[in-house]
């Protein structure tokens, strides 16, 4: 509350700058194979999602906290289900 | 009179409003869910691109990077607004707030002059599946976005006309929280559509 400006916000933010410029130099500039490349920067979209429910929506605050984690854990969960089930079934072995 | 705990930031000082932002959260999950359900039909469909126009081809990277660039920022000045309303700068949040939105445009403007260059060039939403799935993905994302910027607006004029307090806190922390969800929606549209596209 003595801070003069939000300087967490402003690390989280140069981090997430760091993050966005991994994933293109990655994709774009490396040699790795296409499968490495695609769990490299997946890796990285998931890290700079978690950022942004830590550091900047705050989700573990408040008394709810942990009961808004566990919703969007949930969520995470569905997706995952939903987008490699999705491959699984229609794509995978092609 | 419902309770009011003078401890806590002002959005969660009653139980009503620490509800609705609980409920929020739910919508979110809710929203993780509907996106996840898009992402699977252009995982599946994108090389399906009746022998036209292929990923690779039509995404450019430095107009992605600059679109990405934006709605980073524009999520950075959003927690900067949420800061500065916690403690009791409307003047600040309100600022803050527009910078935000400006941002938001930008990226709005920047989509939809992507969306115009490929039509122009052929490639629309009829084309093939990959575009289909594509238009759909991105689409839904902008619409979040243009309904995102509508929405803030709304709630920074009942700001600058009550002032700060339990009702507005509440409100203009759940639009930030909308924010930063679009946001996290878009580093996996980054992610996952362009650079991946561009990869092959």
């Amino acid at each position: 509350m003595h801070e003069k400006f939000p300087w967490s916000h402003v690390f989280g933010f140069l981090l997430s700058i760091v993050l966005t410029c991994m994933t293109i130099w990655i994709g774009l500039y490396t040699n790795f194979s296409h499968s490495f490349i695609l769990y490299l920067i997946v890796g990285l979209a998931f890290v700079q999602a978690f950022l942004q429910l830590f550091m900047f929506m705050h989700m573990t605050e408040g008394e709810d906290g942990k009961m808004k984690t566990a919703n969007i854990f949930y969520g995470i969960f569905v997706a995952v289900i939903v987008v490699l089930g999705s491959l699984f079934t229609m794509s995978f072995g092609m | 009179m419902e309770q009011t705990n003078k401890e806590l930031p002002l959005e969660y000082q009653t139980h009503q409003d620490r509800m609705t932002i609980l409920a929020f959260w739910i919508f979110l999950g809710a929203e993780i869910a509907l996106f996840s359900t898009l992402f699977a039909t252009y995982l599946v469909l994108e090389h399906r691109t009746a022998g036209m126009f292929s990923a690779k081809q039509l995404f450019e990277a430095p107009k992605v990077m600059m679109m990405t660039f934006l709605l980073l920022t524009s999520s950075f000045t959003c927690g900067v607004a949420i800061w500065y309303m916690r403690r009791n700068n409307a003047k600040q949040l309100i600022g803050w707030m527009l910078v935000t939105l400006l941002l938001g445009a930008g990226f709005l403007y920047m989509e939809i002059a992507e969306f115009t260059h490929y039509v122009h060039e052929g490639a629309t939403i009829q084309t093939s599946a990959f575009l289909s799935s594509f238009f759909v993905l991105t689409g839904t994302h902008g619409a979040h976005v243009t309904l995102g910027i509508c929405w803030a607006l709304s709630i920074l004029y009942q700001v600058m006309k009550n002032g700060i307090t339990t009702t507005t806190a509440r409100k203009v922390f759940i639009i930030g929280l909308y924010w930063h969800f679009l946001d996290v929606v878009w580093i996996f549209l980054f992610t996952l559509v362009y650079v991946k596209g561009m990869v092959g």
